[in-house]
């Protein structure tokens, strides 16, 4: 692991910038965010692909399908709250459409920090993966976040891409570590497995040097829909506990998605979620929400030593 | 009291909640100054001369509600609460910090004299439009009173709204267009232009006034003229300055949400004690 690190969606709004230099089909809009979704750099590259759409989520989800329905690839971006709120036009629009959408949602999670809980995307993975045909990517680094914004670019299909504000170190040194579908497995061990998505692998990553004892595995799963049914089956067999940490709600999202895979074999491994816990966020400084919510390394490492005691 | 006696109060008190804005902000370290500054005068003369409601009682039956729709505002809401006593000044100093009840967007469950959540814009006016219906049902006087932007009105659910609360007479509902013309992006105009801003209102069948938001013998005018409609609801279209009151953030998109650093905290509140 290097030492940089970088926010997701500042690594997104690079290689859509990138991708949108080779591709001259794709369109972005926003939503009055671009500044902060990053998608402004692709704004002022290509001003004539970009469409700023105002305060008016609904509206760009659908114009989008329509742009996606005359042949372009539409990236629309916002915050992950604001964007997939507009649940029941994207299921319609986008899903029952099958139009080829790029969903963007940025400050995902907790790690938003002081504006609280009206800004925080904690549902989104579950609504989102509740969208037939919808993949879901959420990229733990810089490299794997410029993979993910090449594949969605390149797939047919919608994609719901999400990303943190808060930085969160580089794990990696190739964007070939990437493949969709595919975790990623940092770590081979023994009994425990630690499994992260998006910011929380680094939480996972730095708890496993402090469960040393345990010589747990740990994974990235940047692609939460489809997710990588092999290795969870595997870890399933090898290991006695899973542990999910998740910036998001528990409902919905990775935990239950693992816990599908798992309930659909023959495991008796035991699977402890971590994340929010059927809750709300509030306003504090990402690392304290981290803590208080048990999704940061510290928090992680107290609550597997109290379960494997 | 004689009016200019009045307005020099409501003035006093509005740079009194400037200054309580820009130290809150800068404490905190994030926030909206520039939201806050262009809708406090309004806020002011709504909760120290228009609205009934009682300091040591929330839950008052009696009292006129106030939605924040703009919910990015919020410092601005929690200076007038701690102005009229709802609240305690030293609370301030914990805006935005785990576990405060002065929440980065108003929060009703975190702290009583909130009466809606909001911070996802577009929804506070339906809100506001319900609790008007409520009461109108009850048969009670309570007005309701909530505050938008102008970037807000892109939203659709605004016009949503804007189609609704004629159909019910509700002449209950008052509601203030902070019409300051910036957003985040840039500005209204350039980002989505919503004009002619009255014009649309009025289609819709909504008694429209146009005043100066910043002008309190215009803003107490037109919430005189709001009490005397009988069966329409009223939007006051306010033109106002982001950042209202402090030079250099005065029209300053870069001023939407970003907090002001030591140098610039000084500078603002310097300026603002002066007029004191
Ligand atoms: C549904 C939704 N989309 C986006 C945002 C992000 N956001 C916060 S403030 C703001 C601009 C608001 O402009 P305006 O309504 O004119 O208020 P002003 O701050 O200018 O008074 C935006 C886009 C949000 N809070 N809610």
């Amino acid at each position: 692991m290097s030492n940089g690190s970088k926010a997701t969606r500042e690594s997104f709004g690079e290689a859509l910038q990138k991708v949108g230099a080779e591709v001259p089909n794709i369109v972005v809009l926003d939503a009055d965010l671009s500044v902060s979704t990053k998608s402004v750099l692709f704004a002022k590259s290509f001003p004539e692909r970009f469409f700023q759409m105002g305060i008016a989520e609904s509206n760009m989800i659908g114009t989008a399908a329509g742009l996606a329905l005359s042949g372009f690839i539409p990236f629309v971006c916002s915050f992950g709250c604001f964007v997939t709120g507009r649940y029941e036009t994207i299921r319609v629009s986008i899903g029952y459409n099958r139009t080829n959408v790029k969903i963007v949602g940025t400050h995902a999670g907790l790690g938003i920090g002081e504006d609280g809980y009206t800004q925080m995307g904690l549902e989104d993975i579950n609504t989102m993966r509740a969208v037939p045909g919808m993949t879901i990517l959420q990229p733990a680094d810089d490299l794997t976040t410029h993979a993910a914004v090449r594949f969605a670019a390149a797939h047919v299909g919608p994609v719901y891409l999400r990303l943190t504000r808060q930085k969160v170190p580089t794990l990696y040194r190739s964007e070939q570590v990437f493949q969709s579908g595919r975790a990623i497995l940092l770590k081979e061990g023994d009994d425990l497995a630690l499994i992260g998505t998006g910011a929380t692998v680094y939480e996972a990553l730095k708890a496993s040097e402090d469960l040393s004892e345990y010589n747990p595995w740990v994974i990235d799963i940047h692609t939460i829909k489809p997710i990588d049914r092999a290795l969870i089956r595997t870890l399933g067999d090898k290991c006695r506990t899973l542990v999910t940490v998740e910036d998001h709600n528990v409902i919905g999202g990775l935990g239950t998605a693992v816990a599908e895979v798992l309930s659909d074999g023959h495991s008796r491994a035991r699977l402890v979620r971590l994340g929010v816990q059927d809750n709300f966020g509030e306003s504090g400084k990402a690392e304290e929400l981290y803590d208080k919510y048990g999704i940061s390394a510290k928090k992680i490492v107290e609550q597997v030593r109290k379960i494997l005691k | 009291m004689p009016e200019t006696k009045l307005i020099e109060k409501l003035q006093r008190l509005a740079t009194e909640c400037r200054l309580d804005i820009i130290e809150m902000i800068s404490k905190a370290g994030s926030g909206h100054p520039g939201s806050s500054l262009s809708a406090i005068d309004i806020l002011v003369a709504l909760y120290f001369h228009e609205m009934h409601f009682d300091p040591k009682n929330p839950y008052w039956e009696d009292r006129d509600r106030f939605i924040l729709s703009k919910g990015h505002a919020v410092p601005a809401l929690y200076s007038v609460l701690v102005r009229s006593g709802c609240i305690g000044q030293e609370e301030l100093g914990t805006l935005r910090q785990i576990n405060s009840r002065l929440q980065g967007h108003p929060d009703r469950i975190a702290l009583p004299f909130i009466e809606a959540s909001t911070g996802s814009l577009g929804q506070g006016l339906s809100i506001a439009q319900g609790m008007a219906l409520g009461l109108k049902l009850q048969k009670k006087e309570q007005k309701v009173f909530c505050l938008i932007g102008d970037g807000e009105c892109q939203e659709g659910q605004i016009w949503e709204t804007a189609m609704s609360a004629p159909k019910y007479g509700l002449n209950n509902l008052i509601v203030f267009l902070d019409n300051n013309n910036g957003q985040i992006d840039g500005t209204v105009k350039e980002i989505m232009d919503i004009s002619p801003i009255d014009e649309k209102w009025r289609a819709f069948r909504w008694a429209t006034t146009s005043i100066d938001g910043h002008n309190f013998s215009e803003i107490l005018a037109a919430l005189e003229q709001a009490r005397k409609e009988e069966d329409r609801p009223t939007i006051i279209i306010a033109r106002t300055i982001k950042g209202k009151g402090v030079s250099f953030m005065e029209n300053q998109i870069k001023w939407h949400g970003t907090a002001p650093n030591e140098e610039e905290t000084k500078k603002a509140l310097s300026e603002l004690r002066a007029r004191l």
